[in-house]
């Protein structure tokens, strides 16, 4: 019993790494109408630059975190600004082939960079310590921050989008993209401003993924579907949803896995077409076309 | 120096040519209406007007500036602003968000919230619904309200009593004298002429892309009007 | 003055050119046994069985506005039907691959279900999800292999040398050529028509009583089993089966380099395409990640900048179609074409 507790507690605390991850995908798409297929990539490039800033001069990897993650934001700002933004419209081919052609680029640049060894970043004695709960269980302290972030970063968004200027642009923007041109909304840099921020959050996300496990240039695929399949989970338009998708996520892995070491990923994917089958809009879906 | 001054503005979709030069300009604090039939090629000149759609830099002056061809994003913020055809409110905001929005380019002005709400007072008491479980008639007054919030100098209204009920139309033109009483130009776009000839100071007719009459609605004769409209 | 009728016009110079250029090649490739070095013919047989991936995705993204990201999962089954009908059961390996697109297209059929329910993007990234859940159904499954995958030799033992190689041949020019006019004369079709009415509005075609639902869910299936017979015939050039291999993103990203690089929507932009493919891998494959990096680079420069291709290029420069499927009006008065 005390072991089904401990399995079920894990797959609900990763899925605070999982909608860290979701966030950023939801954004993109619930504004820009556009899905990333290199988010992944970019969360596993933006872990990659804090270990190579970490590991030669010995950083701590929360502080180098401040640092990579308005960068990764910036980039993602000027990537929208300079690339994406061309490659939208009517037709969604674009914007899924021109990140995918990212994804190829990325994988291979880190490749390249970096070889095909997995790395990871070291917290020290955070990285193992836990909270005894009575019994025999216990909780990660990694995991609980890594939550309590996913939490954190959720609540801040939701308060952008619902009680700021920006936040109403971006559902304006979502909403009615020419509408929104004419209340003197600029769309390019709403986009830009989306993207950014979407990039910033899976940064931290790539970053607390790379202290939690080891993590190698092609697992970027691999953590898009993870984000994908929670934002899928929990309704569109819906911030908080994606943080109840990435537990149920993290919950069917963590019993699958528990039942066969084989299991536990396609467990993840398997419930994700079980909802699909049976609530297409998501478990926690507010409005929204798809 | 009129307040809007256009000087042989065409638009084309493609090959097709919707309008085929318009001079036409409004002064501060004037009414001015379009009339047309359909396909006329009023909505496209209004698009042309606030940067939807291209147009020659030069063939629209703005408080004396060119600005045609520039940004809709832009535009509104010197003053020119829209109530698009069909309102297009953003239906995942309240009513007081989607006025918010309006005030987006912080044009300094006269438009409050609380002095929309005095001009329409429904609109404060469904501040906190969504903008689209409205009534037509409340959701075009939220468009209008939505557009007067950037404060304009010169506010464009699209066919705003397209698929109204006769009276509703009568309460949303009877906002129209608290809004020229701040000193905001006027430019509707009518498909009901009777409508138009009660609010406008001066008139235009278009016809397939060209102004076909132009004057004061005292002066101009009912054939006058009738060859105009439909060219017969 | 005699009035010149107005005439419907199907085919043009360029396509009966072309129909006999096809010929030519057709005897060419057949012959090529006789007359070709093995490792050139090996490289024919790559080529014919890639182009026939390049039409099936063209298919599925250029006419039925279906973005697949997840082929490579019928590709996978189609190859894991060696393993199962050929080293289990017993069959002739080449007789496999048409009993690989039956496999493949009952496989798709439940999967079509499931996946019709989300539109666009999200149907993409869900037919990713759908090929993943296949590689770890097969990944753990022992009997298949497991996760190292198998050996399947044993399934082509007996057959000498230049037979296998030859049948492959052959089997890959028919899946190639195949693919490419079944595209062509499906377009030439009534379905055909339909097809382009989708593409071009989906609204406008279901108000025209077309069921745009049902013409996708057809596609989606027909694609499937290409895919299914080619990742057979792949596996019978390889010998040697695992799920990482065979359920590989690869498959697909060689669809979607070939389609988007030879021109979307058109039958001559994948052949132009899988040629483009092959002269790249031929130029830069020993540089390994810097080949994924230069052609990763090079479709975003192609979507950015010439989403139509080449052939989308080549065809409005020069009024240039050697697959010509859609009607041309001649004689027409040019007042009233206006």
């Amino acid at each position: 019993m005390t072991e089904w507790i401990d399995t079920l507690m894990q797959g609900i605390l990763l899925g605070g790494l999982y909608s860290l991850f979701a966030t950023g995908l939801a954004l993109s798409f619930g504004v820009m109408r556009m899905i990333n297929i290199a988010h992944g990539d970019f969360a596993i490039l933006a872990a990659f630059a804090a270990i190579a800033v970490v590991e030669p001069f010995g950083l701590n990897p929360f502080v180098v975190l401040l640092v990579v993650a308005p960068l990764m934001g910036l980039f993602g700002y000027l990537l929208q600004r300079t690339i994406l933004n061309r490659t939208l419209g009517k037709d969604i081919l674009p914007p899924l082939l021109v990140t995918f052609g990212f994804s190829i680029i990325i994988q291979n640049l880190l490749l390249v960079t970096f070889s095909a060894d997995t790395r990871s970043l070291n917290v020290g004695e955070l990285g193992t310590a836990s909270i005894a709960l009575g019994g025999d269980l216990a909780v990660g302290v990694l995991p609980l921050i890594i939550m309590l972030a996913a939490v954190a970063v959720l609540g801040a968004l939701q308060w952008l989008f619902s009680a700021t200027p920006l936040g109403r642009a971006f559902r304006a923007a979502s909403d009615d993209a020419e509408a929104a041109q004419l209340m003197g909304i600029d769309n390019r840099h709403i986009y830009g401003l989306a993207m950014g921020i979407a990039m910033a959050v899976v940064a931290i996300a790539g970053v607390f993924l790379a202290i939690r496990a080891n993590i190698s240039p092609a697992d970027g695929p691999a953590r898009l579907l993870y984000a994908f399949e929670a934002v899928i989970i929990g309704g569109l338009g819906s911030l908080w949803g994606t943080l109840a998708g990435g537990m149920i996520l993290g919950v069917a892995q963590a019993v699958g896995l528990k039942a066969d070491p084989g299991w536990g990923i396609l467990a993840g994917h398997l419930a994700f077409l079980a909802v699909l089958a049976v609530r297409p809009n998501g478990l926690f879906a507010r409005t929204r076309d798809r | 120096m009129s307040l809007l001054e256009t000087r042989g503005v065409t638009a084309f979709y493609g090959d097709f040519q919707a309008l085929y030069g318009i001079d036409m300009g409004v002064e501060e604090g004037e009414t001015v209406a379009i009339i047309g039939s359909n396909g006329a090629g009023k909505s496209s000149f209004l698009r042309a007007l606030c940067g939807l759609q291209k147009t020659a830099p030069d063939s629209v002056r703005f408080g004396g500036d060119a600005i045609g061809g520039l940004a809709a994003h832009h535009i509104v913020g010197l003053g020119l602003a829209m109530v698009p055809e069909g309102r297009r409110l953003f239906p995942s905001l309240s009513v007081e968000e989607n006025l918010l929005v309006g005030a987006y380019s912080k044009r300094p002005g006269p438009w409050t919230l609380e002095r929309l709400y005095a001009l329409f007072p429904i609109l404060g008491e469904r501040r906190h619904n969504p903008g689209t479980a409205l009534s037509g008639g409340q959701q075009q007054m939220v468009a209008i309200g939505r557009a007067l919030m950037s404060n304009p100098r010169l506010l464009l209204c699209d066919e705003i009593s397209l698929g109204l009920a006769p009276v509703v139309i009568r309460d949303i033109y009877a906002a129209l004298p608290g809004i020229k009483a701040e000193g905001t130009s006027v430019l509707v776009v009518e498909q009901d002429v009777g409508q138009a000839m009660k609010v406008a100071d001066r008139l235009y007719c278009f016809q397939e892309g060209r102004v076909s009459l132009a004057g004061r609605p005292g002066e101009l004769t009912r054939e006058q009007i009738s060859l105009a409209y439909f060219g017969v | 003055m005699n009035p010149v009728l107005p005439t419907v016009e199907r085919s043009t110079r360029a396509s009966q050119v072309g129909a006999l250029l096809g010929l030519v090649l057709l005897i060419a490739v057949i012959s090529a046994p006789w007359w070709a070095e093995r490792s050139s013919q090996r490289l024919l047989t790559e080529f014919l069985y890639t182009l026939a991936l390049a039409q099936m995705w063209n298919l599925l993204a250029g006419y039925g506005g279906l973005l697949s990201v997840g082929q490579q999962g019928f590709v996978g089954i189609g190859g894991y039907c060696l393993v199962v009908l050929g080293l289990q059961a017993g069959l002739n390996p080449f007789l496999i691959v048409p009993l690989a697109g039956l496999v493949t297209a009952l496989v798709a059929v439940p999967t079509a279900t499931l996946l019709f329910r989300l539109r666009g993007a999200y149907f993409a990234v869900s037919t990713w999800v759908v090929a993943e859940v296949f590689r770890l159904m097969v990944a753990n499954t022992a009997s298949v292999g497991g996760g190292s995958g198998t050996s399947i030799t044993q399934t082509v033992r007996g057959i000498p040398a230049w037979w296998r190689e030859s049948t492959t041949l052959w089997i890959a020019l028919a899946l190639g050529a195949g693919a490419t006019l079944a595209v062509y004369f499906l377009l030439r079709s009534r379905h055909g028509l339909a097809l382009t009415a989708v593409r071009d509005s989906e609204p406008a075609a279901e108000s025209l009583g077309i069921s745009v639902e049902r013409i996708k869910w057809y596609v989606y299936i027909a694609a499937a089993a290409g895919c299914g017979m080619v990742g057979a015939l792949i596996f019978i050039t390889k010998l040697r089966i695992a799920p990482e291999a065979a359920f590989s993103l690869d498959w697909t990203a060689t669809m979607f380099f070939a389609v988007i690089i030879g021109g979307i929507g058109t039958i001559e932009g994948p052949i132009v395409g899988t040629l483009i493919f092959f002269l790249l891998r031929e130029l830069l494959a020993d540089h390994g990640s810097w080949y994924m990096i230069v052609l990763g680079s090079v479709a975003v420069v192609f979507m950015l900048w010439i989403p139509r291709g080449v052939w989308g290029l080549v065809s409005s420069r020069f009024d240039l179609h050697f697959f010509p499927v859609q009607r041309r009006v001649r004689n027409i008065d040019q007042k009233e074409s206006r």
